[in-house]
Protein backbone atom coordinates (compact mmCIF):
# COMPACT_ATOMS: atom_id res chain seq x y z
CA UNK A 1 0.00 0.00 0.00
CA UNK A 2 3.11 2.15 0.53
CA UNK A 3 4.09 2.26 -2.72
CA UNK A 4 0.42 3.52 -4.02
CA UNK A 5 0.15 5.75 -1.95
CA UNK A 6 3.13 7.60 -2.29
CA UNK A 7 3.32 10.68 -4.42
CA UNK A 8 6.04 11.79 -6.59
CA UNK A 9 4.26 11.80 -9.61
CA UNK A 10 1.76 14.93 -8.65
CA UNK A 11 3.68 17.17 -7.29
CA UNK A 12 6.05 16.87 -10.19
CA UNK A 13 2.62 17.34 -12.61
CA UNK A 14 1.95 20.38 -10.23
CA UNK A 15 5.33 21.84 -10.70
CA UNK A 16 5.39 21.26 -14.42
CA UNK A 17 1.18 22.83 -14.39
CA UNK A 18 2.54 25.96 -12.21
CA UNK A 19 5.37 26.61 -14.48
CA UNK A 20 3.45 26.18 -17.41
CA UNK A 21 0.28 28.23 -16.74
CA UNK A 22 2.21 30.93 -15.85
CA UNK A 23 4.63 30.73 -18.93
CA UNK A 24 1.04 30.46 -21.19
CA UNK A 25 -0.52 33.34 -19.49
CA UNK A 26 2.40 35.05 -19.92
CA UNK A 27 2.66 34.04 -23.38
CA UNK A 28 -0.82 34.41 -24.06
CA UNK A 29 -1.29 38.08 -22.86
CA UNK A 30 2.21 39.94 -23.64
CA UNK A 31 3.76 37.98 -26.47
CA UNK A 32 1.56 36.71 -28.88
CA UNK A 33 -0.35 39.66 -31.39
CA UNK A 34 -3.92 39.94 -31.36
CA UNK A 35 -6.38 38.59 -33.41
CA UNK A 36 -7.20 40.25 -36.39
CA UNK A 37 -11.07 39.64 -36.72
CA UNK A 38 -11.91 39.40 -32.76
CA UNK A 39 -9.22 41.69 -31.23
CA UNK A 40 -8.54 41.46 -27.35
CA UNK A 41 -11.53 38.66 -26.45
CA UNK A 42 -9.58 35.97 -28.94
CA UNK A 43 -7.37 35.80 -25.95
CA UNK A 44 -9.86 33.26 -24.48
CA UNK A 45 -9.04 31.06 -26.67
CA UNK A 46 -5.91 30.08 -25.30
CA UNK A 47 -8.24 28.73 -22.26
CA UNK A 48 -11.44 27.34 -23.54
CA UNK A 49 -9.71 24.91 -26.55
CA UNK A 50 -6.95 22.94 -23.90
CA UNK A 51 -9.56 23.03 -21.06
CA UNK A 52 -11.98 21.31 -23.28
CA UNK A 53 -9.25 19.06 -25.27
CA UNK A 54 -8.17 18.43 -21.60
CA UNK A 55 -11.56 17.25 -20.79
CA UNK A 56 -12.22 15.02 -23.62
CA UNK A 57 -8.50 13.60 -22.84
CA UNK A 58 -9.51 12.73 -19.43
CA UNK A 59 -13.05 11.05 -20.39
CA UNK A 60 -11.12 8.80 -22.81
CA UNK A 61 -8.27 8.38 -19.85
CA UNK A 62 -11.02 7.33 -17.53
CA UNK A 63 -12.88 4.94 -20.82
CA UNK A 64 -9.61 3.00 -20.83
CA UNK A 65 -8.72 2.45 -17.02
CA UNK A 66 -12.56 1.12 -17.67
CA UNK A 67 -11.90 -0.97 -19.95
CA UNK A 68 -8.35 -2.17 -18.51
CA UNK A 69 -11.16 -3.19 -15.04
CA UNK A 70 -12.94 -5.37 -17.90
CA UNK A 71 -10.08 -6.66 -19.24
CA UNK A 72 -8.19 -7.91 -15.98
CA UNK A 73 -10.73 -7.59 -13.37
CA UNK A 74 -8.15 -5.47 -10.81
CA UNK A 75 -10.03 -3.90 -8.71
CA UNK A 76 -7.82 -0.15 -8.41
CA UNK A 77 -8.84 0.29 -12.12
CA UNK A 78 -12.63 1.46 -10.74
CA UNK A 79 -11.41 4.02 -8.62
CA UNK A 80 -8.51 5.15 -11.62
CA UNK A 81 -11.60 5.78 -14.27
CA UNK A 82 -13.71 7.10 -11.63
CA UNK A 83 -10.92 9.92 -10.72
CA UNK A 84 -10.57 10.38 -15.03
CA UNK A 85 -14.46 11.21 -15.35
CA UNK A 86 -14.32 12.99 -12.19
CA UNK A 87 -11.81 15.44 -13.23
CA UNK A 88 -13.12 15.54 -17.01
CA UNK A 89 -16.59 16.56 -15.54
CA UNK A 90 -14.88 19.62 -13.54
CA UNK A 91 -12.88 20.50 -16.78
CA UNK A 92 -16.17 20.46 -19.07
CA UNK A 93 -18.07 22.55 -16.61
CA UNK A 94 -14.83 25.14 -17.51
CA UNK A 95 -15.34 24.61 -21.12
CA UNK A 96 -18.81 25.30 -20.73
CA UNK A 97 -18.44 28.17 -18.90
CA UNK A 98 -15.71 29.96 -21.20
CA UNK A 99 -17.47 29.15 -24.20
CA UNK A 100 -20.29 30.94 -22.82
CA UNK A 101 -18.08 33.73 -21.93
CA UNK A 102 -16.96 33.89 -25.47
CA UNK A 103 -20.23 33.14 -27.07
CA UNK A 104 -21.44 36.08 -25.21
CA UNK A 105 -18.65 38.78 -26.38
CA UNK A 106 -18.17 37.26 -30.41
CA UNK A 107 -21.85 37.13 -31.02
CA UNK A 108 -23.63 38.64 -28.04
CA UNK A 109 -25.64 35.68 -26.72
CA UNK A 110 -24.95 32.93 -23.36
CA UNK A 111 -26.23 30.55 -25.59
CA UNK A 112 -26.25 29.31 -29.10
CA UNK A 113 -27.42 25.96 -30.45
CA UNK A 114 -25.39 26.77 -33.67
CA UNK A 115 -22.20 26.45 -30.92
CA UNK A 116 -21.19 22.56 -32.40
CA UNK A 117 -18.92 22.20 -29.46
CA UNK A 118 -20.87 23.61 -26.67
CA UNK A 119 -23.86 21.55 -27.46
CA UNK A 120 -21.62 18.42 -27.82
CA UNK A 121 -20.18 19.74 -23.97
CA UNK A 122 -23.69 20.08 -22.49
CA UNK A 123 -24.87 16.44 -23.88
CA UNK A 124 -21.63 15.11 -22.33
CA UNK A 125 -22.24 17.15 -19.03
CA UNK A 126 -25.84 15.62 -18.75
CA UNK A 127 -24.26 12.01 -19.35
CA UNK A 128 -21.38 12.13 -17.08
CA UNK A 129 -23.97 13.73 -13.84
CA UNK A 130 -25.81 10.87 -14.91
CA UNK A 131 -23.12 8.28 -14.05
CA UNK A 132 -22.54 9.94 -10.58
CA UNK A 133 -26.03 8.80 -9.88
CA UNK A 134 -25.69 5.62 -11.33
CA UNK A 135 -22.35 5.11 -8.71
CA UNK A 136 -23.84 6.66 -6.06
CA UNK A 137 -27.22 4.04 -6.71
CA UNK A 138 -25.66 0.86 -6.31
CA UNK A 139 -24.00 -0.84 -3.75
CA UNK A 140 -19.98 -0.31 -3.54
CA UNK A 141 -18.37 -4.17 -4.45
CA UNK A 142 -17.26 -5.94 -7.99
CA UNK A 143 -20.84 -4.91 -9.72
CA UNK A 144 -20.36 -1.70 -9.44
CA UNK A 145 -17.19 -1.64 -10.67
CA UNK A 146 -18.30 -3.60 -13.50
CA UNK A 147 -21.60 -1.08 -14.44
CA UNK A 148 -19.52 2.12 -13.89
CA UNK A 149 -16.92 0.79 -16.45
CA UNK A 150 -19.47 -0.23 -18.92
CA UNK A 151 -21.57 3.05 -18.68
CA UNK A 152 -17.75 5.26 -18.94
CA UNK A 153 -17.02 2.88 -22.23
CA UNK A 154 -20.33 4.20 -23.24
CA UNK A 155 -19.79 7.65 -22.74
CA UNK A 156 -16.59 7.54 -25.09
CA UNK A 157 -18.52 5.90 -28.42
CA UNK A 158 -21.34 8.58 -27.39
CA UNK A 159 -19.07 11.69 -28.11
CA UNK A 160 -18.40 10.86 -31.49
CA UNK A 161 -21.73 9.71 -32.42
CA UNK A 162 -23.27 13.10 -31.27
CA UNK A 163 -20.72 15.51 -32.45
CA UNK A 164 -21.76 13.65 -35.71
CA UNK A 165 -25.61 14.50 -34.90
CA UNK A 166 -24.97 18.06 -33.74
CA UNK A 167 -23.30 18.33 -37.36
CA UNK A 168 -26.26 17.08 -38.99
CA UNK A 169 -28.70 19.19 -36.99
CA UNK A 170 -26.83 22.10 -36.31
CA UNK A 171 -25.48 25.38 -38.68
CA UNK A 172 -22.41 26.07 -38.78
CA UNK A 173 -21.86 29.43 -36.83
CA UNK A 174 -18.83 27.81 -34.38
CA UNK A 175 -15.33 28.69 -35.69
CA UNK A 176 -13.62 25.96 -37.21
CA UNK A 177 -9.39 26.79 -36.20
CA UNK A 178 -8.45 23.06 -37.44
CA UNK A 179 -9.88 21.86 -40.59
CA UNK A 180 -7.94 19.12 -42.54
CA UNK A 181 -5.39 21.17 -44.04
CA UNK A 182 -4.40 21.94 -40.59
CA UNK A 183 -4.27 24.87 -37.93
CA UNK A 184 -5.96 27.63 -39.47
CA UNK A 185 -3.64 29.97 -37.59
CA UNK A 186 -0.19 31.61 -37.82
CA UNK A 187 2.92 30.08 -36.24
CA UNK A 188 3.13 32.20 -33.00
CA UNK A 189 -0.30 31.39 -32.24
CA UNK A 190 0.15 27.85 -32.26
CA UNK A 191 3.19 27.99 -29.93
CA UNK A 192 1.24 29.75 -27.31
CA UNK A 193 -1.76 27.39 -28.16
CA UNK A 194 0.60 24.44 -27.57
CA UNK A 195 1.82 25.80 -24.35
CA UNK A 196 -1.39 26.85 -22.67
CA UNK A 197 -2.78 22.59 -23.69
CA UNK A 198 0.35 21.21 -22.28
CA UNK A 199 -0.42 23.44 -19.27
CA UNK A 200 -4.27 22.41 -18.72
CA UNK A 201 -2.97 18.43 -19.40
CA UNK A 202 -0.40 18.77 -16.34
CA UNK A 203 -2.95 20.56 -14.13
CA UNK A 204 -5.21 17.51 -14.96
CA UNK A 205 -2.54 15.38 -14.44
CA UNK A 206 -1.71 16.47 -10.62
CA UNK A 207 -5.63 17.12 -10.03
CA UNK A 208 -5.95 13.85 -10.74
CA UNK A 209 -3.08 12.44 -9.10
CA UNK A 210 -4.16 14.48 -5.84
CA UNK A 211 -7.51 12.96 -6.22
CA UNK A 212 -6.35 9.84 -6.67
CA UNK A 213 -4.42 9.95 -3.72
CA UNK A 214 -6.36 11.10 -1.69
CA UNK A 215 -9.76 8.29 -2.81
CA UNK A 216 -7.44 5.51 -2.22
CA UNK A 217 -6.33 7.38 1.88
CA UNK A 218 -10.17 7.23 2.31
CA UNK A 219 -10.55 3.76 1.15
CA UNK A 220 -7.47 2.21 3.09
CA UNK A 221 -8.74 4.00 6.15
CA UNK A 222 -12.26 2.54 6.11
CA UNK A 223 -10.65 -0.75 5.42
CA UNK A 224 -8.62 -0.13 8.57
CA UNK A 225 -11.89 0.57 10.60
CA UNK A 226 -13.39 -2.43 9.31
CA UNK A 227 -10.48 -4.72 10.20
CA UNK A 228 -10.62 -3.36 14.04
CA UNK A 229 -14.48 -3.55 14.33
CA UNK B 1 -30.75 -23.20 -36.17
CA UNK B 2 -27.56 -22.62 -33.81
CA UNK B 3 -27.49 -22.90 -30.17
CA UNK B 4 -26.82 -19.24 -29.73
CA UNK B 5 -30.24 -18.53 -31.75
CA UNK B 6 -32.25 -21.01 -30.12
CA UNK B 7 -31.24 -19.52 -26.93
CA UNK B 8 -32.11 -15.68 -28.05
CA UNK B 9 -35.44 -17.16 -29.59
CA UNK B 10 -36.29 -18.83 -26.30
CA UNK B 11 -35.33 -16.19 -23.78
CA UNK B 12 -37.51 -13.43 -26.62
CA UNK B 13 -40.34 -15.81 -26.28
CA UNK B 14 -40.10 -16.00 -22.61
CA UNK B 15 -40.75 -12.09 -22.63
CA UNK B 16 -43.54 -11.83 -24.59
CA UNK B 17 -45.29 -14.90 -23.09
CA UNK B 18 -44.71 -13.66 -20.04
CA UNK B 19 -46.24 -10.07 -21.14
CA UNK B 20 -49.16 -11.89 -23.21
CA UNK B 21 -50.70 -13.76 -19.41
CA UNK B 22 -50.35 -10.44 -17.13
CA UNK B 23 -50.89 -7.69 -19.77
CA UNK B 24 -48.31 -5.39 -17.71
CA UNK B 25 -46.72 -2.98 -20.04
CA UNK B 26 -47.94 -3.29 -23.46
CA UNK B 27 -51.85 -2.07 -23.06
CA UNK B 28 -50.06 1.53 -21.07
CA UNK B 29 -47.54 1.90 -23.45
CA UNK B 30 -50.37 1.95 -26.60
CA UNK B 31 -52.87 4.50 -24.05
CA UNK B 32 -49.31 6.34 -23.08
CA UNK B 33 -48.38 6.95 -26.42
CA UNK B 34 -51.90 7.92 -27.66
CA UNK B 35 -52.78 10.35 -24.72
CA UNK B 36 -49.04 11.68 -25.88
CA UNK B 37 -50.03 12.81 -28.91
CA UNK B 38 -53.22 14.21 -27.67
CA UNK B 39 -51.44 16.13 -24.87
CA UNK B 40 -49.41 17.54 -27.86
CA UNK B 41 -51.79 18.17 -30.39
CA UNK B 42 -52.62 20.88 -26.91
CA UNK B 43 -49.53 21.95 -26.58
CA UNK B 44 -48.97 23.02 -30.03
CA UNK B 45 -49.96 26.96 -30.45
CA UNK B 46 -52.48 27.96 -33.19
CA UNK B 47 -50.87 27.87 -35.92
CA UNK B 48 -47.62 26.46 -35.33
CA UNK B 49 -45.77 24.36 -38.26
CA UNK B 50 -46.59 20.42 -39.28
CA UNK B 51 -42.72 20.28 -38.88
CA UNK B 52 -43.02 21.04 -34.75
CA UNK B 53 -45.35 17.86 -34.47
CA UNK B 54 -42.94 15.62 -36.82
CA UNK B 55 -40.48 16.50 -33.20
CA UNK B 56 -43.31 15.38 -31.18
CA UNK B 57 -44.13 12.57 -32.44
CA UNK B 58 -39.99 11.30 -31.41
CA UNK B 59 -40.43 12.82 -28.05
CA UNK B 60 -43.57 10.53 -27.67
CA UNK B 61 -41.65 7.46 -29.11
CA UNK B 62 -38.90 8.05 -26.77
CA UNK B 63 -40.90 8.93 -24.15
CA UNK B 64 -43.21 5.35 -24.48
CA UNK B 65 -39.63 3.57 -25.00
CA UNK B 66 -38.91 4.46 -21.79
CA UNK B 67 -42.17 3.68 -19.83
CA UNK B 68 -41.70 -0.21 -21.52
CA UNK B 69 -37.77 0.12 -21.01
CA UNK B 70 -38.10 0.65 -17.52
CA UNK B 71 -40.64 -2.62 -16.47
CA UNK B 72 -38.18 -4.59 -19.05
CA UNK B 73 -36.44 -5.99 -16.08
CA UNK B 74 -39.47 -5.80 -13.54
CA UNK B 75 -39.96 -9.59 -13.84
CA UNK B 76 -36.29 -10.59 -13.29
CA UNK B 77 -36.04 -8.26 -10.07
CA UNK B 78 -38.78 -8.98 -8.44
CA UNK B 79 -38.54 -12.95 -9.43
CA UNK B 80 -34.56 -12.59 -8.38
CA UNK B 81 -34.88 -14.29 -12.16
CA UNK B 82 -31.61 -12.78 -13.38
CA UNK B 83 -29.58 -14.90 -11.23
CA UNK B 84 -31.04 -18.14 -12.39
CA UNK B 85 -30.34 -16.50 -16.34
CA UNK B 86 -26.97 -15.64 -15.09
CA UNK B 87 -26.61 -19.36 -14.23
CA UNK B 88 -28.09 -21.03 -17.27
CA UNK B 89 -25.43 -22.44 -19.41
CA UNK B 90 -26.08 -20.05 -22.08
CA UNK B 91 -23.82 -16.79 -23.18
CA UNK B 92 -24.43 -13.65 -21.14
CA UNK B 93 -25.30 -12.05 -24.46
CA UNK B 94 -28.19 -13.71 -25.58
CA UNK B 95 -29.82 -12.50 -22.48
CA UNK B 96 -29.26 -9.11 -23.93
CA UNK B 97 -29.95 -10.19 -27.56
CA UNK B 98 -33.21 -12.19 -26.03
CA UNK B 99 -34.23 -8.85 -24.42
CA UNK B 100 -33.78 -6.80 -27.22
CA UNK B 101 -35.97 -8.86 -29.40
CA UNK B 102 -39.23 -8.39 -27.35
CA UNK B 103 -38.48 -4.94 -26.46
CA UNK B 104 -38.30 -4.56 -30.58
CA UNK B 105 -41.21 -6.52 -30.82
CA UNK B 106 -43.29 -3.98 -28.32
CA UNK B 107 -42.31 -0.95 -29.30
CA UNK B 108 -43.09 -2.04 -33.04
CA UNK B 109 -46.91 -2.88 -31.75
CA UNK B 110 -47.00 0.63 -29.90
CA UNK B 111 -45.71 2.04 -32.83
CA UNK B 112 -48.09 0.44 -35.02
CA UNK B 113 -50.74 2.43 -33.14
CA UNK B 114 -48.81 5.68 -32.92
CA UNK B 115 -47.66 6.12 -36.81
CA UNK B 116 -51.07 5.84 -37.62
CA UNK B 117 -52.77 7.98 -34.98
CA UNK B 118 -50.18 10.28 -35.58
CA UNK B 119 -51.22 10.44 -39.52
CA UNK B 120 -54.40 10.95 -38.62
CA UNK B 121 -54.21 13.94 -35.90
CA UNK B 122 -51.22 16.28 -37.61
CA UNK B 123 -49.50 15.03 -40.82
CA UNK B 124 -48.84 11.96 -42.93
CA UNK B 125 -46.49 9.48 -42.36
CA UNK B 126 -43.73 9.04 -45.07
CA UNK B 127 -41.80 5.71 -46.02
CA UNK B 128 -38.61 7.89 -44.84
CA UNK B 129 -40.35 8.29 -41.30
CA UNK B 130 -41.29 4.12 -40.81
CA UNK B 131 -37.63 3.79 -42.07
CA UNK B 132 -36.01 5.68 -39.79
CA UNK B 133 -38.99 4.39 -36.35
CA UNK B 134 -37.72 1.15 -37.31
CA UNK B 135 -33.72 1.54 -37.23
CA UNK B 136 -34.71 3.77 -33.85
CA UNK B 137 -36.14 0.88 -32.60
CA UNK B 138 -33.18 -1.34 -33.06
CA UNK B 139 -30.86 1.41 -30.86
CA UNK B 140 -33.56 2.53 -28.44
CA UNK B 141 -33.70 -1.48 -27.67
CA UNK B 142 -29.84 -2.13 -28.36
CA UNK B 143 -28.96 0.55 -25.25
CA UNK B 144 -32.08 0.50 -23.65
CA UNK B 145 -31.59 -2.90 -22.20
CA UNK B 146 -27.94 -2.21 -21.13
CA UNK B 147 -29.09 1.07 -18.93
CA UNK B 148 -32.23 -0.82 -17.93
CA UNK B 149 -30.19 -3.92 -16.55
CA UNK B 150 -27.71 -0.77 -14.46
CA UNK B 151 -30.79 0.87 -13.33
CA UNK B 152 -32.17 -2.60 -12.37
CA UNK B 153 -28.92 -3.21 -9.85
CA UNK B 154 -29.40 0.46 -8.43
CA UNK B 155 -31.71 1.88 -5.52
CA UNK B 156 -33.22 4.45 -7.29
CA UNK B 157 -34.55 1.66 -9.68
CA UNK B 158 -37.07 3.07 -12.36
CA UNK B 159 -35.96 7.16 -11.21
CA UNK B 160 -32.51 6.34 -12.61
CA UNK B 161 -33.26 4.97 -16.17
CA UNK B 162 -34.30 8.11 -17.54
CA UNK B 163 -32.05 9.95 -16.70
CA UNK B 164 -29.19 7.41 -17.81
CA UNK B 165 -31.29 7.15 -21.28
CA UNK B 166 -32.17 10.45 -22.26
CA UNK B 167 -28.33 11.74 -23.13
CA UNK B 168 -27.73 8.60 -25.22
CA UNK B 169 -31.60 9.10 -27.30
CA UNK B 170 -30.47 12.55 -28.26
CA UNK B 171 -28.49 11.34 -31.17
CA UNK B 172 -31.65 9.12 -31.92
CA UNK B 173 -34.15 12.06 -31.89
CA UNK B 174 -32.05 14.09 -34.35
CA UNK B 175 -31.54 11.15 -36.80
CA UNK B 176 -35.37 10.60 -36.49
CA UNK B 177 -36.29 14.13 -36.87
CA UNK B 178 -34.07 14.73 -39.56
CA UNK B 179 -35.14 11.57 -41.65
CA UNK B 180 -38.70 12.72 -41.14
CA UNK B 181 -38.33 16.37 -42.27
CA UNK B 182 -35.40 17.00 -44.40
CA UNK B 183 -35.68 16.87 -47.98
CA UNK B 184 -32.72 13.89 -48.12
CA UNK B 185 -33.54 11.54 -45.09
CA UNK B 186 -30.72 9.02 -46.86
CA UNK B 187 -28.01 10.85 -44.38
CA UNK B 188 -29.80 10.70 -41.61
CA UNK B 189 -31.51 6.77 -42.27
CA UNK B 190 -26.83 6.03 -42.66
CA UNK B 191 -26.32 8.30 -39.48
CA UNK B 192 -29.06 5.82 -37.41
CA UNK B 193 -28.00 2.84 -38.87
CA UNK B 194 -24.29 3.76 -37.89
CA UNK B 195 -25.53 4.62 -34.19
CA UNK B 196 -27.39 1.20 -34.31
CA UNK B 197 -23.72 -0.41 -35.10
CA UNK B 198 -22.05 1.42 -32.90
CA UNK B 199 -24.15 0.67 -29.89
CA UNK B 200 -24.92 -2.88 -30.57
CA UNK B 201 -21.63 -3.89 -30.41
CA UNK B 202 -20.78 -2.43 -27.46
CA UNK B 203 -23.98 -3.37 -25.53
CA UNK B 204 -23.44 -6.97 -27.01
CA UNK B 205 -19.79 -6.99 -25.81
CA UNK B 206 -20.54 -5.33 -22.13
CA UNK B 207 -23.80 -6.78 -21.58
CA UNK B 208 -22.26 -9.53 -19.50
CA UNK B 209 -20.29 -7.50 -17.15
CA UNK B 210 -23.53 -5.40 -16.25
CA UNK B 211 -25.25 -8.63 -14.69
CA UNK B 212 -22.35 -10.15 -13.12
CA UNK B 213 -19.61 -9.46 -10.68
Amino acid sequence: MSTSLRNNGAAAFAAAAALLLVAGTALAFYWVPEDADQGFSQKIFYLHVPVALTAYACFVWGAWKALRLLWTREARYDLESYTAVHMGVIFGVLTLLTGSIWAKISWGIWWSWGERQLVLFLILFLFYSAYFMLRYSVEPGPRRANISAVYALFGVVLIPVSFLAIRLAGTLLHPTVFTREGPQMSASMFFVFCVCLAATLALAGALYLNELTGKRLDQALRDLREAVA
Amino acid sequence: MSRYAADVAALARKDVLLELRSRDTLPAMLLFVVSALVVFHFSLPEGSSDVAAAGLLWIAIVFTALLGLSRSFAAEREQRLLDALVLAPCDRSAIWLGKVVSIVVFLALAEAVALPAFALFFRPVGWETVAAVALANLGIAGVGTVLAAMAAASRARELLLPVLFLPLAIPIVVGGVGATVADDPGRYLAFLGLYDGMFAILSWASFEYVVTE
